[in-house]
C-alpha cells in the first residue's frame, strides 16, 4: 500500500496525542495552572493536528462533515464521532485543571477510555481491510494501543509506566511482523483464485492490461519498501523502544523524557510507513505483483 | 446508506466468457467512451499525450498465460470490472454514504455529491474494480451502465451496458442473475461459470465462464503421419546404402 504522509503522520501524531491525553484525563500527569494549559494545549494539537492531516489526502476534503454519518458500519465515521466525543468530554478537565475549579476525575476517566476507543476505532480502519492480509489481524489494534499507551505515559514523566508499556509495545510490533509475514498466504488468495483459471492450469501474467500507471499501482501496489524491510523494522523497533527506554534508565529525567520522547516518533514514523509499504494487497495478484 | 440491503431480489450483473473474450479492449474504448459523457464527473486522463500517461477507467482487460500440467499452454483474456457483490466491502467501510448498493437490483454506485475521496473503498474492494478520478477527486467505478439500461429514450437493444453492447465477439452477457430461469442464469449453469476469489468472501455476482477444453488429438502432434516419411525406388536404395555405410 502507497504510505502517504498524510495518513502516517495522521496515525502518529493522533495516536500519540490521544494516548497523551487519556493520560491527563486520568491524572497520571496533573499541571495546574497556565503549566496545565500548555501541557492540555500540547496535548490538544497532536491530536487535532493528526486528524487535520488526514483531511490532506482526501479528494474532497470540503465534504469531511460528511464523515459523520455512517458510524453505523463505517470505523472511520466512528473513529471521527469517538474522536470529537474525546476532545468534547476532556475539555472541561483540561479546564478544571488549568483554572483549578475542582472538577471530579471521574470525567478524565471516561475521557481517557474514549480516547482508548478512538485509536481502536483508528486501528480498525485498516484492520477491517480483508483485501490487505497483512492488516486484517488482531495484531494491527494492539500495536496501536500500545503505541498510544506508551507515548502517553513517557510524555507524562511516567517512567515506570513507560517501561512496561514500551515492552508491551515491543511485544505487540513482534508480533503483527510475525503474524503478518504469514498472513497472505494464509488468507489463500492467489493468481488462481483472482482469476479462477486454476481449475486448468498454472496462471501467470502475459499482458498487462495498460502500459502506463495507474491508481490501483499508484495506490495499492506499491513495492519500493520490502527490501529493506527487515532493516526498517530493527530501525523501527530501536528507535521507538530500545532508544526510549535507554535513555529513561540512563540519562536525567528531564533530558531523559525529551529524547526518550524524540527517538520514539522518529521510530514511530518508520513503524508506521513500513507499516503502509509493506503491506500486500490482493490486487496485486492481477498484475503479477505483490 | 452505507448499510447493506439484507437481500436483493433482482441482481443485475455481467456474465463473461472467457472462452470468447479475444482481448480486442473494445469494452474497455466502449466503457470510457460512455462514461465521458452523462453520468457523474468524466472519466480523466493525466497527460494522456505525454511520457506517462494515466487515467480513469472502469474496466481493464488482462490477458494471461495457463500452463495445463499435459498440454501446451494457452492465452486467456481476462476483463476486469466491478463484481457488484451481494456483500460488497467497498459500501460498508464508506464513511459518508457515498458508496451503497441498490436495494431493487443489486448494483453498486457511489453518490459522487457525497464522496470526499479519501480512498477507503477503493483499499476495502480485492478486485481493484475501483478508481479515484484524480480530476475530480472522487471514486469511480462501473455502473453497470445505469443511465443505459433504464433509458427509455434508446433503442431497446441499447439499453445495456455499453461494454456488451459492443463486444464484438459476444462474450460479455448483461442480466438477472438473482433469476434462475433467467438467460444469463442459465448459460453460468450450463457453462460452469465461477465467482472470482470467493475467499474473501464478498458473494460476487457476475460470472466468468472457464475457456472450452481444447482438443487434445491423439498423436503428439497433427504433423506426424506427415513426418513418418518413407523413401521408394532410387530414393529408398539410396536410402539404404548410405544407411550402411
Amino acid at each position: 500500500m502507497n504510505p502517504a504522509p498524510s495518513v502516517i503522520v495522521f496515525t502518529v501524531l493522533s495516536g500519540l496525542g490521544f494516548g497523551f491525553l487519556a493520560c491527563l484525563g486520568t491524572g497520571l500527569l496533573h499541571p495546574t495552572g497556565w503549566t496545565a494549559f500548555f501541557v492540555w494545549g500540547f496535548g490538544y494539537a497532536l491530536a487535532v493536528g493528526g486528524l487535520v492531516a488526514s483531511t490532506f489526502h482526501l479528494g474532497n476534503p470540503q465534504r469531511a462533515l460528511l464523515a459523520f454519518s455512517q458510524w453505523r458500519t463505517s470505523w472511520l465515521s466512528r473513529e471521527a464521532w469517538a474522536a470529537v466525543a474525546t476532545l468534547l468530554v476532556l475539555a472541561p478537565v483540561a479546564l478544571s485543571d488549568w483554572l483549578g475549579l475542582g472538577l471530579p476525575r471521574g470525567f478524565g476517566w471516561v475521557g481517557a477510555g474514549l480516547a482508548a476507543v478512538t485509536v481502536l476505532c483508528t486501528s480498525m480502519i485498516y484492520a477491517q481491510i480483508r483485501a490487505v492480509p497483512r492488516w486484517h489481524d488482531w495484531s494491527v489494534p494492539l500495536v496501536f494501543l500500545a503505541f498510544a499507551a506508551a507515548g502517553g505515559a513517557m510524555l507524562s514523566f511516567h517512567p515506570q509506566l513507560a517501561m512496561l508499556m514500551l515492552v508491551v509495545l515491543a511485544m505487540a510490533m513482534l508480533l503483527h511482523w510475525r503474524r503478518g509475514d504469514g498472513a497472505f498466504a494464509k488468507a489463500g488468495s492467489t493468481l488462481s483464485t483472482a482469476t479462477g483459471l486454476g481449475t486448468i492450469g498454472t496462471p501467470s501474467v502475459f499482458e498487462l492490461p495498460h502500459t502506463g500507471g495507474n491508481y490501483l499501482l499508484r495506490e495499492m501496489i506499491y513495492v519500493v519498501g520490502r527490501r529493506h524491510a527487515h532493516k526498517l523494522r530493527t530501525i523501527a523497533a530501536g528507535l521507538a523502544v530500545a532508544a526510549p527506554m535507554f535513555s529513561l534508565l540512563l540519562l536525567p529525567e528531564g533530558v531523559a523524557v525529551v529524547v526518550a520522547v524524540a527517538c520514539h516518533l522518529v521510530g514511530a514514523f518508520v513503524q508506521r510507513w513500513l507499516f503502509f509499504a509493506e503491506a500486500e494487497h490482493v490486487v496485486g495478484l492481477y498484475y503479477g505483483k505483490r | 446508506m452505507t448499510s447493506l440491503p439484507a437481500s436483493t431480489g433482482t441482481k443485475l450483473g455481467l456474465v463473461i466468457d472467457l472462452d470468447t473474450c479475444v482481448g480486442c479492449h473494445a469494452c474497455v474504448t466502449a466503457c470510457k467512451g460512455w462514461n465521458d459523457q452523462g453520468y457523474g464527473a468524466a472519466l480523466s486522463d493525466q497527460n494522456p499525450y505525454g511520457a506517462d500517461p494515466s487515467g480513469t477507467f472502469l474496466n481493464r482487460v488482462h490477458s494471461y498465460q495457463v500452463v495445463p500440467d499435459d498440454a501446451p499452454p494457452q492465452i486467456v483474456n481476462f476483463p476486469r470490472s466491478c463484481l457488484h457483490c451481494e456483500d460488497a466491502p467497498c459500501v460498508t467501510v464508506c464513511p459518508t454514504g457515498a458508496s451503497y448498493k441498490r436495494a431493487e437490483d443489486g448494483i453498486v454506485l457511489v453518490n459522487e455529491d457525497a464522496c470526499i475521496g479519501c480512498g477507503l473503498c477503493a483499499w476495502a474492494c480485492p478486485y481493484g474494480a475501483r478508481e479515484l478520478d484524480m480530476d475530480a477527486g472522487v471514486m469511480k467505478k462501473c455502473t453497470l451502465c445505469v443511465d443505459r439500461i433504464y433509458n427509455e429514450t434508446l433503442p431497446e437493444e441499447d439499453r445495456e451496458p455499453a461494454c456488451v453492447r459492443t463486444c464484438p465477439t459476444g462474450a460479455r452477457h448483461f442480466g438477472d442473475l438473482g433469476d434462475p430461469h433467467s438467460a444469463v442464469s442459465q448459460l453460468v449453469a450450463a457453462r460452469g461459470g465461477f465467482a472470482l476469489m470467493p475467499e474473501q468472501g464478498t458473494k460476487p455476482t457476475n460470472r466468468y465462464l472457464p475457456p472450452r477444453p481444447k482438443d487434445r488429438p491423439d498423436q503428439a502432434s497433427l504433423l506426424a503421419p506427415l513426418l513418418d516419411i518413407k523413401a521408394t525406388g532410387f530414393a529408398g536404395w539410396l536410402d539404404k546404402v548410405l544407411g550402411k555405410i
